[in-house]
């Protein structure tokens, strides 16, 4: 019974999003919308595929990582050399920027599995600048002077790219798969000791999410008339742990919701980025003091329309509470 | 003799990640949080310095001491404020907040005096160049190197010799039990933050000096290296801290001066991640396993 009204609510939600999609079609062709307006609804399309990526990576198999702006860079350049250099269909960037960007999420994730909490946090932050400084050495992508890329990026493909994005995650999360990524969250020794391949399923999340993140980032690239590294520095990752910290660590709805907002609210700060920064820091701050779990905590939109209790839990799975 | 020069610099540098590195390393001792924000802390230290130098007109050795007592005071307000709410949340909460303050201190600053650089006057301290073995050494860096040295000799002696400092060891132990033998807890991690803080504000000054420019976003990359020359010498460990800051350096001028000065940047985060995979606990810590 209950798979039925889920898969009811899933299909509702999908039928919603394309006639979401139609009307802005409608009014992007037809001329209604400005170019501002089209610009903020692409931003608020790749903001939605970083903030899921990293939420399948934090929220749901709690490996704190804050390097999710390298996998974006990697996925941007790829498909980049792609498109610029060997003139190859915009599709096939894509695919590649993202097949990428999952190895490099393969490469950082497997060594990193021995680390956990902080010490994986500071080794993905380093990972992320060590992409960046890589590409800033690298004459064949421009250094340090960035890299011309022409305009593709349309609203079909955002959408297509959010939806598929959104959709696996969601299923993921829903699977076996994902219930062993909530157990490892839980409590990684527990999950252990049940028989669940923990090594397995936190590579398998890096490189999911490393996959959409560098799609994303075919994308952002396209989106751009220029790329640079400095577009990539952690500045730009702590941006999308923002988003998923304030939806909730845990809550794809949450995070996706949180991407929407802070996406137009940083529209509409653009000519004042010390105050944007001002409001998210204390948000971070305020949000960790009163609301640590965000503003969805482990919760899904839809759950606020039926009466079903979901169960949450800490989330890094430690027991250690000091600090 | 070349070498050698690289090797004097990347001493002088490698004790301005010492001291920042041992405030990282106190203040993870104690309480088991990343303080990213501690970057910053040596960044306004910086400005504080400048400013009593410039406006002030003071001397070297008052401006340090003035740096070292404001920030000491702006690191026991940041943990009074944002962390101490934290104390028994998840560690991840309390690095997202570190992470929160960071970013609140940089574009606060930002924010209230503009993101333009400044420029430490050059004329603070004596600038010879002194001649040793055909190996020519600016006094300034010797300098540099002796001021670092005194004040992790006087914080070995606070650590080791005074009430505080044995204090201070029993919390990072097990806080629990130094609670129950009379310790105030919360006073002594104020005091571990004011003495991190006070060297973080001494580096400040120190680079200043050394390096001329200070600008708001100065302190994130410093404190991300110092962070690395913490683990490298195994976190919570102060003389671990002071070597692996060094040894930091070090690496870092020699990786300038055999000619990839662009990928210096890089080459303290490969430091870290192979010290974590192969070493995670660092050069002078001890193998811990995990209980359950």
């Amino acid at each position: 019974m209950t798979t039925l009204k889920n898969s009811k609510g899933f299909w509702l939600s999908i039928v919603l999003a394309l006639i979401f999609f139609g009307i802005m079609q409608f009014s992007i062709s037809s001329g209604m919308l400005n170019p501002f307006y089209i610009n903020t609804l692409m931003f608020i399309g790749i903001n939605i595929m970083l903030a899921t990526s990293l939420h399948l990576i934090i929220g749901i198999t709690g490996q704190f990582s804050i390097g999710h702006a390298g996998f974006l860079a990697v996925g941007a350049y790829a498909s980049a050399v792609m498109t610029m250099k060997l003139e190859l269909p915009f599709i096939i960037a894509i695919l590649a920027g993202g097949i990428i960007a999952a190895a490099a999420g393969m490469v950082i994730g497997i060594p990193s599995l021995r680390l956990k909490g902080d010490y994986l946090a500071i080794a993905t932050l380093g990972f992320g600048e060590i992409v960046r400084i890589v590409l800033l050495n690298i004459e064949y992508v421009g250094g340090a002077s960035g890299m011309q890329v022409s305009h593709l990026t349309t609203w079909p493909w955002v959408f297509a790219c959010v939806m598929i994005t959104v959709i696996v995650i969601r299923n993921f999360t829903n699977s076996t798969h994902g219930r062993a990524c909530i157990s490892v969250r839980e409590d990684e020794t527990a999950a252990d000791a049940m028989g669940i391949n923990t090594t397995y399923y936190k590579v398998a999340a890096f490189v999911i999410g490393a996959f959409f993140a560098g799609v994303a980032g075919s994308l952002y690239a396209h989106n751009f008339y220029i790329i640079q590294p400095s577009n990539f520095g952690f500045l730009k990752s702590f941006d999308i742990l923002i988003f998923v910290v304030l939806g909730g660590l845990g809550s794809l709805s949450g995070s996706v919701l949180a991407a929407i907002l802070l996406t137009i609210v940083t529209t509409f700060l653009q000519d004042y980025p010390e105050t944007r920064m001002i409001i998210y820091s204390l948000v971070l701050i305020l949000m960790m003091i009163f609301r640590p779990q965000g503003l969805m905590g482990t919760r899904e939109i839809s759950t606020l329309f039926t009466h079903k209790k979901t169960k949450g839990g800490k989330k890094d799975g430690s027991h250690n509470t000091v600090a | 003799m070349e070498l050698i020069q690289q090797l004097v610099n990347g001493i002088s540098l490698g004790s301005i990640y010492a001291l920042i590195a041992l405030g990282y390393t106190m203040v993870y001792g104690i309480v088991k949080l990343i303080n990213f924000a501690h970057g910053d802390v040596f960044m306004v230290g910086s400005f504080v310095g400048f400013y009593a130098i410039t406006v002030m007109d003071l001397s070297f050795i008052s401006a340090l001491l003035i740096s070292m007592f404001t920030c000491a005071i702006f690191g026991v307000l940041i943990e009074r404020i944002a962390y101490k709410p934290l104390r028994n949340a998840t560690r991840i909460a309390a690095l997202i907040t570190a992470i929160g303050v960071s970013l609140l201190i940089e574009n606060g600053l930002i924010y209230i005096r503009g993101a333009q650089p400044e420029a430490y006057p050059n004329n603070v301290l004596p600038m010879d160049k002194l001649d040793i073995f055909g190996v020519s050494i600016s006094s300034q860096s010797i300098l540099i190197l002796s001021v670092s040295i005194i004040l992790m000799i006087i914080l070995q002696f606070v650590v080791h010799k005074t009430k505080i400092g044995k204090a201070m060891r029993a919390v990072s132990f097990d806080s629990e039990a130094a609670k129950l033998m009379g310790i105030n807890v919360n006073n002594t991690i104020s005091a571990t933050f004011a003495i991190g803080s006070a060297l973080a504000g001494a580096a400040g000054v120190i680079f200043g000096i050394y390096y001329i420019k200070i600008e708001p976003l100065m302190g994130v990359l410093p404190g991300l290296k110092a962070f690395v020359a913490a683990v490298l010498g195994g976190i919570g460990i102060i003389p671990g801290a002071m070597v692996g800051g060094l040894l930091l350096g070090v690496i870092e001028a020699l990786v300038s001066a055999a000619g990839y000065s662009l990928w210096r940047d890089g080459v303290a985060f490969i430091v870290l991640i192979l010290i974590l995979i192969f070493l995670p606990q660092g050069l002078f810590g001890k193998n811990k396993r995990e209980k359950v």
